[in-house]
């Protein structure tokens, strides 16, 4: 087992382990929790077609939902954004051809990577509330909690990203 | 055929996550009706296992608040006891034979591990499952009121349907008069639930209490649930009522489970008589 692969594992057991201890319990006015455990969908390697990376991201929103009893909601949501991953990355960064080695979020420059972060977190919520309430007389509910939660999961993900990129 | 075989090659990558999202989305159809979520829950052994440990160091916490409750109680129990003592000397004793007692209902304890009140649809988990003789259906309440009814079990957990959800509907009664209504949740606000389908002759004001009614085989009549809130009328019918809870649901420490031992012996019978 290479570092890699170990530092994997260990991001997905603490993200998991953080989201269910701490974050889940947060409920900051009245219904916050933010989603940090996404935070993996952005620190994953990039490479062009990578089926592990699909695979670890429905296990990861799964893990998530047996721990809070939501049946497959976040499993659905976060294996839609590894998936539209590389699409939404291609459009931020330009036509050309991506450079694989350089495209990871701690290489990117600042107003990129915060642009792909409210992008995907964004998707990402809508899709768990929209899934949570799944009636269309909900829908302002749905976009009010979707907006108030991803603000806070975004703020929490660039203090993870600044971290992060400041380390390397 | 070799033309879909290789159309199936080429986008394997978007099929299998094609395959994998519909296996999502089926889990979360699956969660949402009522008795079938059968292993996607907080009730299997690592999840529950993890609780267990994290409400170890939680639990710390939430003593004060939890001691206090058990002494108020105590203290309710002892008073009965008293009132009780009269009459239970007047009676022959000869006649009580505890082997063949007519035992209604038996308690259970057990501890919250996990609980939610924010979400839809809301379930706790309790550390007592299939080994201590928790079934499904079950009631589960504590001093103050009802809690909710337990839903999937494991070996040692279950997990609890919380009456803080919209698909919950329990039978509950005013306590001065016999008029039935069920109770329901809106997804607003967690200490506060709604009374559905109460007649309109039931004369009602605010500061009420409700109790459960003796319908349901899953709660003993007369368990507390709260007092009226607010209520208003259209077309001659209540609109809402809104029942402020006596539990404070964002803070449960020990709760009870009950187990109805004549529910079987009602079931069949009542389905024997409409089956005629």
């Amino acid at each position: 087992m290479n570092k890699d692969n170990l530092n994997t594992i260990i991001l997905f057991v603490g993200l998991v382990l953080l989201q269910i201890a701490v974050l889940n319990n947060i409920n900051f006015l009245g219904y916050i929790n933010p989603f940090l455990y996404i935070l993996f969908i952005f620190y994953y390697p990039i490479k062009k077609i990578d089926t592990q990376f699909i695979f670890l991201s429905f296990f990861l929103g799964l893990a998530i939902d047996v721990f809070s009893n939501s049946g497959g909601i976040n499993a659905a949501a976060t294996l839609f954004i590894a998936f539209i991953r590389m699409p939404v990355l291609k459009s931020i960064i330009g036509k050309r051809e991506i450079d694989y080695s350089a495209a990871h979020i701690s290489k990117l420059p600042y107003y990129k990577a915060f642009l792909y972060i409210i992008i995907l977190t964004f998707v990402h919520h809508f899709i768990v509330f929209g899934l949570e309430y799944f009636k269309w007389n909900n829908f302002g509910i749905i976009i009010i909690k979707t907006f108030l939660t991803s603000i806070f999961t975004i703020i929490l993900i660039m203090i993870s990203y600044t971290l992060i990129a400041r380390k390397k | 055929m070799q033309q879909i075989i290789s159309f199936l090659f080429k986008n394997k990558y978007f099929i299998l996550f094609l395959l994998l999202e519909l296996m999502a989305v089926l889990f979360t159809i699956q969660s949402h009706s009522y008795h079938k979520s059968k292993f996607i829950n907080s009730a299997n052994f690592i999840s529950g296992g993890i609780y267990n440990k994290i409400n170890n160091v939680k639990e710390f916490f939430l003593l004060r608040e939890e001691n206090l409750r058990l002494s108020e109680e105590n203290v309710a129990l002892k008073n009965l006891l008293n009132l009780q003592e009269k009459s239970v000397s007047q009676i022959n004793t000869q006649n009580i034979d505890t082997a063949h007692s007519t035992l209604q209902y038996r308690y259970i304890a057990a501890k919250v591990i996990n609980n939610n009140f924010r979400k839809n649809n809301n379930y706790l988990t309790i550390n007592k499952g299939k080994s201590d003789q928790i079934e499904n259906d079950l009631g589960v309440i504590n001093s103050k009121g009802i809690i909710g009814i337990t839903k999937s079990i494991s070996k040692n957990y279950a997990t609890v349907l919380s009456i803080l959800n919209v698909n919950s509907r329990i039978n509950v009664k005013l306590l001065n008069s016999n008029y039935f209504g069920s109770l329901s949740w809106n997804n607003k606000d967690y200490n506060t639930v709604q009374l559905l389908d109460l007649p309109i002759q039931a004369p009602i004001k605010i500061g009420d209490t409700i109790v459960t009614g003796g319908r349901s085989t899953i709660f003993p009549e007369g368990i507390p649930v709260g007092t009226i809130k607010g209520f208003t009328t259209k077309n001659n019918n209540y609109e809402y009522i809104n029942i402020k809870l006596f539990n404070d649901m964002s803070a449960i420490g020990f709760v009870e489970v009950i187990t109805n031992f004549d529910k079987k012996e009602i079931l069949d019978l009542e389905e024997k008589t409409s089956n005629e």
